[in-house]
């Protein structure tokens, strides 16, 4: 991680190594695995101590669970209309495990597992999955007529099928690229400028006034800071939320 | 959706280009798919995913929806229980004003009753009062109708003595007893006194 002269590693910290010493390493256990045991844990704690004081009147960690809850749950009821408590659970568990990955990456010498393609993708197949099992059980081979919008004119067949077609595989390649493009910006943003900071203070050249000089870096990554805990939950939100809208055509077909 | 999509694309396109430039050897970490940590860790996460989802589901979410269904119960429960206080309330209040009411009635009857009463009581006594007065005035009446009939009996007797006096003073002769009483009993016929 650290800015050797000249050179800036901003991609090294996503390298996957193993964590948890020689058990993890023989079963291939990464550190990005190893936050997401602590996010599952961190989740499972705010809401199981948050539920433990039964209070009417609820005090603040019972309110942070009672909030999430009810967050989520009236999401999916909005958005699916009354079968979307079936699927709640789900919803939950996955605005969730994303929302407290973006977070818990944001500390320093941790690890955004959510700046993986492979792990965003692998969130975004699961919906997807889910989503076309979802619309087969409910509507059988009828769901097939959700790639032929009903009033369409039939000449146009060839071209709305296919289109729809690419439009419906693609949603799991649009899902999991903008959550994995956004983290993997906002965390190369923050070792550029990180690096920047090192380079101008250690800098031969500049002297003392790349130590004032670095200042600039510094304000760049404290602004930078406030804007990635927006973007952590924003995209919490638009990846619980777009799940919640393709679980809605899976429903209704349209 | 889609400007965020942009933006995210564009700032990805600058960064990565950067990063790239700098480390154009190696690449992303993400992209190595030769990585086995890499495949490794997709099927870690899906354990980890799944264990959540099912601790979640089973567990933790039906605990947080059970103290939201008792608060919900509890806030029911005590508004039913403020509506019955204001019912029993206003059944109360209700019955305050009948009873006050009746109370109100039950007075003003117990005080006709009692000037009726003293009305009544005050109308025999003026009654029984008269009544004696009437007796007693009836009583002095006879009184003096029994007095004046002895005086009326006594009348003829004192007239006749005092003529027999007069004449005998008169004319020196002794009257004659029954001519006297003659003419007193014509002269008392006269004027009705008889």
């Amino acid at each position: 991680m650290a800015a050797e002269a000249h050179t800036i590693d901003a991609l090294g910290q996503f390298k996957l190594t193993t964590a948890l010493g020689p058990l993890g390493a023989s079963v291939n256990f990464t550190q990005s695995n190893l936050m997401m045991v602590i996010s599952g844990l961190l989740i499972l704690g705010l809401m199981v101590l948050g539920a433990r004081p039964q209070a009417v009147v609820p005090g603040r960690l019972q309110a942070l669970a009672e909030m999430a809850y009810e967050g989520i749950r009236k999401m999916c009821i909005d958005q699916i209309g009354n079968e979307g408590k079936a699927f709640f659970p789900f919803v939950f568990t996955l605005f969730m495990f994303v929302l407290i990955g973006n977070l818990l990456g944001l500390l320093p010498f941790s690890f955004t597992y959510t700046s993986h393609i492979a792990v965003t993708l692998t969130l975004a197949l699961t919906v997807i999955v889910l989503v076309t099992v979802v619309a087969l059980r409910i509507h059988g081979l009828h769901f097939f007529s959700y790639f032929f919008p009903p009033g369409a004119p039939v000449l146009l067949a060839p071209i709305i099928v296919p289109v729809e077609i690419i439009s419906y595989l693609s949603r799991p390649v649009s899902l999991s690229i903008r959550l994995f493009a956004n983290m993997v910006a906002g965390h190369v943003m923050f070792e550029v400028f990180a690096s920047f900071i090192l380079m101008m203070a250690a800098s031969q050249a500049l002297g003392s006034f790349g130590v004032i000089g670095a200042v600039g870096p510094m304000a760049l990554n404290v602004a930078l800071m406030g804007f990635e805990l927006l973007v952590a939950f924003l995209q919490a939100y638009v990846f619980a939320i777009l799940t919640c809208i393709y679980l809605h055509d899976a429903v209704h077909l349209h | 959706m889609r400007p965020i999509g942009l933006l995210t694309a564009a700032a990805m396109s600058v960064f990565t280009s950067v990063a790239l430039a700098a480390e154009a050897k190696e690449g992303m970490p993400q992209l190595d798919f030769k990585n086995v940590l890499l495949k490794s860790q997709v099927v870690w996460l899906v354990i980890i995913f799944a264990l959540l989802y099912v601790l979640l589901s089973r567990w933790a979410l039906p605990k947080i929806g059970a103290v939201l269904e008792k608060r919900a119960s509890t806030i029911e429960g005590d508004l039913n229980a403020a509506r019955g206080a204001k019912a029993s309330a206003d059944a109360a209040v209700a019955e305050l004003t009948a009873k006050t009411r009746e109370a109100h009635a039950g007075a003003q009857a117990a005080i006709a009753n009692a000037v009726d009463a003293a009305k009544a009581a005050a109308a025999s006594q003026t009654a029984m009062l008269t009544a004696r007065l009437d007796a007693q005035l009836a009583e002095a009446e006879g009184r003096i109708n029994v007095a004046r009939n002895a005086a009326m009996g006594a009348l003829r007797q004192v007239a006749a003595e005092t003529a027999s006096v007069v004449v005998t003073r008169l004319t020196g002769v002794a009257a004659n007893a029954s001519a006297v009483d003659a003419a007193i009993g014509s002269a008392l016929t006269a004027r009705g006194l008889a």
